[in-house]
This record gives structure tokens, C-alpha cells and sequence, in this order.
């Protein structure tokens, strides 16, 4: 069995007006680096929200590894959310034991090394860090997680080019054959050559889910150019 | 550094050329080991699979053989490894050609060009 996240008739309205995601069916393999892109508005976080179990579907259903999305699947989804959650005021060795205290995939040593790998003390509160580092430690906690998906909510947005270049490789270094990422973004040229697949969104209805590779043979472009000229206004 | 490529052609198919260029220059030699697909995707900073598609597709063509328990290593038939050189070098040529007559030289003019241009020594 290779799917690994099957959505079907997938809709969550905010209210009769608001219809955040649209009927979206949807089947994503294992072993993929799958990219979600769209304008903003266009439901992405919505669709990543209703993967987390953060919101519940006004109709339509998610399966991850077979089993619906709820207090169990939470366990195997890992999910860095465009916002932190975590409180600045802690030292990163406290969440650390936070983290081993919630999630039983969670591998200490394993994040330990990667934040010896970029120098960061494990003494020193979130909340000096900068910008950059925050994200690192954020993608790195997600990332020593040994879960099915990984959910990342713009993992590269406003960090410097090294800081996103050390996420992304962050990123392939970490690739399970077993798993899957998801990576909303709106900086498709950064991130492209990284991807397997794409997803497109556009208000709240899927538009289009292919290989990179298939848009840049059949169109003779980046997917960032393809994005422009599909989304122009 | 990750390796620079075109944003207008599909990657795996950059790889291919990139790492038959590493064999055909002599980077890695005949019957020489080859990082693991995950060690270069890092080097690259691509995709993994992307990279094992490159992979199978060198392999197809017989410049790569996988060994059971060993990973991969480039082949040990030169033979082969210098058609390609030769192929690619054709080709070379060729877009050079096109070039110079879309700037109105002719066959003989290009080869007095040629003639007179000391050898570089790129080493």
C-alpha cells in the first residue's frame, strides 16, 4: 500500500459565504516532498489544519495511513505551524523535554545533534534567538519526529538565503521512503527543485496536482513561472 | 554548493547530464564508487527521488552498475564512457556551429577562426 493520505469530498465552510476548501478528493503517496502552493487566501492552511485535526470538516473525510484523522493520526503527523505555539520565555532544553513528554516518535538525540550541528545552546530561551535560528529550532523539533507526515506551514518565509538553504537541506537530509512532507509556500523558485509534486490551490478548490517534472517537460517552465501565468490576475 | 540548474528543464534530466559529466571529465573515474543517492540529493540540494531517477536513468544506459551489497560505481567499460564523451562533445559542437552561422560566418571562416585560436589550458 503506497497511499498515504487520502482526502475525499473534502469541504470546510466557515459560513454560507465562506467556503475555505471546496470539495477537494485527493490520494498523496509515501515518500514524497510535496509542495502546496496557492494564493494567498486559497485555503492552504485550512487544508493543513483539517490534516492536523485542528479543524474539523464541514463535509468529507481524511485518511492518513488509514486511519481517520483524530487523537490517534495526531500521533504520526508532525506539524510546524506558520505561527509558533511555543512560549519565547522557555530555554530550548525545556521544550525539548516537552516535546519528549508528548510525542513518543519524538528522538532527543537526534535534535540534540542537529542543534549542536548549528551551535545553538540548549541553555539559551527561544525568545533570543534570531529570526532565522527561531525557525531552525522550530523545523528541527518537527523534523526529529519520527512521523508518517510532516506538515510544514512556510517553513522558509522570512529567513535569510543560508538560513533557508539550511532548511531545506534540513529537509532532504531527513527523507524517509516511509513518509511524506508537505510544504505550503508561497517562494515556489527557492523551494521547487526540492519538490516531487505540487499541489495548487485556488479558491479553496484543487486545481491541479502533477510532478515538477511534468510541468517543466510539458510547459518548458519552472513551476514558479507556471504558477504566475496560471494564478495571473 | 548545491548544483545550479535551469529553472525551464525537468531536473532529472540536469542530473543525468551533470553526473555524466562528472564521468566523462574523469571526476569519478571508471569502476570508481559514487556517493549514495542520498548523499548527492544533500550535495545537490534536490530532491531524493528526483535523484534516484537520474540514477536509474544512468544506469540504464550503462554508464552506472549497481553492485549487490556495494552501492553504485561508474562503469569499468572506458569504451562506452568515451561514445558518450564523444556524443556530448558532438553536441557541443553543434549548438557552436549553429551559433557562429546565425552570426554569418561560414564553415571555412569557422575553421580559420579555430586555427588561430590558441589551445586555453583550463588545469
Amino acid at each position: 500500500m503506497n497511499e498515504l493520505v487520502e482526502i475525499v469530498g473534502l469541504t470546510k465552510a466557515y459560513d454560507a459565504k465562506h467556503v475555505a476548501v471546496n470539495n477537494i478528493t485527493l490520494t498523496l503517496p509515501k515518500g514524497k516532498i510535496i509542495g502546496l502552493l496557492g494564493p494567498n487566501g486559497s485555503g492552504k492552511t485550512t487544508l493543513i489544519k483539517m490534516l492536523n485535526g485542528l479543524l474539523t470538516p464541514t463535509q468529507g473525510s481524511i485518511m492518513i495511513n488509514g486511519r481517520y484523522v483524530g487523537v490517534e493520526s495526531k500521533a504520526h503527523v508532525a506539524y510546524l505551524p506558520d505561527r509558533t505555539y511555543l512560549s519565547g520565555g522557555q530555554k530550548i532544553r525545556e521544550i525539548l523535554d516537552f516535546f519528549v513528554d508528548f510525542y513518543a516518535d519524538f528522538s532527543r538525540d537526534k535534535a540534540e545533534e542537529m542543534l549542536r550541528s548549528l551551535n545553538i545552546d540548549p541553555e539559551t530561551k527561544l525568545k533570543t534567538l534570531s529570526k532565522g535560528n527561531k525557525e531552525k529550532v522550530q523545523l528541527i523539533l518537527v523534523m526529529s519526529r519520527n512521523a508518517e507526515l510532516y506538515v510544514l506551514d512556510e517553513p522558509i518565509a522570512g529567513v535569510d538565503p543560508a538560513a533557508r538553504d539550511y532548511i531545506l537541506r534540513t529537509i532532504i537530509n531527513n527523507y524517509n521512503p516511509d513518509a511524506t512532507v508537505i510544504i505550503s509556500t508561497h517562494l515556489i523558485g527557492d523551494i521547487e527543485q526540492v519538490l516531487d509534486e505540487v499541489i495548487f490551490m485556488r479558491y479553496g478548490h484543487l486545481v491541479l496536482y502533477t510532478s515538477v517534472d511534468n510541468i517543466r517537460e510539458q510547459h518548458g517552465k519552472s513551476v514558479d513561472a507556471y504558477f504566475r501565468e496560471v494564478f495571473a490576475c | 554548493m548545491a548544483w545550479e540548474l535551469d529553472t525551464d528543464r525537468p531536473i532529472y534530466a540536469q542530473l543525468v547530464e551533470r553526473i555524466q559529466m562528472q564521468i566523462v571529465s574523469g571526476y569519478y573515474p571508471p569502476g570508481g564508487k559514487l556517493p549514495s543517492v542520498r548523499e548527492l540529493a544533500a550535495t545537490a540540494a534536490v530532491n531524493p527521488n528526483t535523484m534516484q531517477k537520474a540514477f536509474v536513468e544512468l544506469e540504464r544506459g550503462g554508464l552506472i552498475v549497481t553492485q549487490r551489497t556495494n552501492g553504485r560505481n561508474v562503469t569499468e567499460d572506458e569504451e562506452l564512457i568515451r561514445r558518450v564523451k564523444e556524443g556530448m562533445a558532438r553536441e557541443h559542437m553543434e549548438t557552436f556551429f549553429c551559433r557562429m552561422k546565425e552570426l554569418g560566418y561560414t564553415g571555412e571562416e569557422i575553421r580559420a577562426l579555430i586555427d588561430n585560436e590558441p589551445v586555453r589550458n583550463n588545469s
